[in-house]
C-alpha cells in the first residue's frame, strides 16, 4: 500500500468484457440519454405543433411517418421500454435484492428481450391493429 | 494523522462525518422514475388507444382533465428525471471541475427551458382556445 497505483475506473469499455449485466447498464444509460434529449425534444415539438394549428400539425405528422421519422419513433419506443425495464431492475437491486450472479444475469437478458418484444408489439399494433 | 497521496478518496473523507446532503439527488431520481413508470405507460397506452391521432382528437384528449393533468405531470417529472440522469452522466465522464460545472449548467438550462416550453404549448392547447 506504500506506493500509489492507478486505481481502476468505473465501467470502461476497453477494460470490461461484454456481458448481459454490463450491457444492461450501458444500454440503460444510452437509452436514458436518448430519451432525455431526443425524446423530450420530440414531445415538446409535438405539443407545439398541436398548439400552433392544422398546418403545423400536418407538417409534424408528415415528418413522423417518413422513413427517418419512423426510425426515430421506433427507436424512442425501444429506448422507453429498455429504460423502463432496466429501471425496474435497478429499483429491485436498490432494495438489496437480485445480486446473485444467476438471477442478476437472467434479469439483464430479460430487459433486452422484453424491450424488443414490447416495441414490436406496439408497432405491430400501430401498423396492423384495430386502429390502423 | 497525515494522509499521503496514496489515500483513496474514501480514505480522505472517512471520519469527517456526513455532509448532511447528497442523498436527495439519488432519492429524487428513484422517486421520479416510479412516477414516470406510471406516466410513461399512460402516454404510450393513450396514444395506442385513442381512436385517431388527428389534431382534433388530440386537442380533445389533452383538454380533458384526464389528459391535461397527466401530461403536465409527465412534462415536469420527465424533464426533472432527465436532468437528474444527465447529471449522473456528466459527473461520471467530465472530470475537470470547470467543464463539469459548464455541462451541468447547460443541461439545467435545457431542462428548465425545455420544460417551460412544453408546459407553455400544453397551456395553449388547454386554455388558449386553439382550434
Amino acid at each position: 500500500m506504500a506506493t500509489s497505483r492507478t486505481r481502476p475506473l468505473s465501467p470502461h469499455l476497453s477494460i470490461w468484457r461484454w456481458g448481459p449485466n454490463m450491457a444492461a447498464s450501458i444500454f440503460h444509460r444510452v437509452s436514458g440519454v436518448g430519451l432525455s434529449i431526443l425524446g423530450l425534444a420530440v414531445l415538446t415539438w409535438w405539443l407545439f405543433a398541436i398548439a400552433k394549428g392544422q398546418d403545423a400539425y400536418l407538417g409534424f405528422a408528415k415528418l413522423a411517418v417518413s422513413p427517418i421519422g419512423l426510425i426515430v419513433l421506433i427507436g424512442l419506443t425501444w429506448a422507453f421500454f429498455q429504460h423502463l425495464l432496466s429501471g425496474i431492475r435497478h429499483l429491485v437491486t436498490d432494495t438489496g435484492a437480485n445480486f446473485e450472479l444467476g438471477p442478476n444475469k437472467t434479469s439483464a437478458i430479460l430487459t433486452f428481450v422484453g424491450a424488443v418484444v414490447l416495441t414490436a408489439a406496439v408497432w405491430i399494433y400501430v401498423f396492423f391493429g384495430a386502429g390502423a | 494523522m497525515s494522509l499521503g497521496d496514496s489515500a483513496t478518496p474514501l480514505g480522505k473523507v472517512r471520519g469527517l462525518g456526513s455532509a448532511r446532503e447528497g442523498g436527495e439527488h439519488w432519492i429524487t431520481e428513484r422517486v421520479t422514475s416510479i412516477a414516470l413508470l406510471l406516466l410513461g405507460v399512460w402516454l404510450v397506452a393513450s396514444l395506442l388507444f385513442l381512436p385517431k391521432l388527428d389534431r382534433q382528437t388530440l386537442i380533445e384528449w389533452l383538454r380533458a382533465p384526464s389528459g391535461a393533468v397527466p401530461m403536465a405531470l409527465l412534462i415536469v417529472v420527465g424533464f426533472r428525471h432527465a436532468l437528474d440522469g444527465m447529471k449522473v452522466v456528466v459527473d461520471d465522464y467530465v472530470h475537470e471541475e470547470g467543464r463539469r460545472f459548464a455541462w451541468n449548467t447547460l443541461f439545467l438550462f435545457l431542462a428548465v427551458g425545455g420544460g417551460a416550453l412544453a408546459l407553455y404549448a400544453l397551456g395553449q392547447i388547454v386554455f388558449g382556445g386553439v382550434v
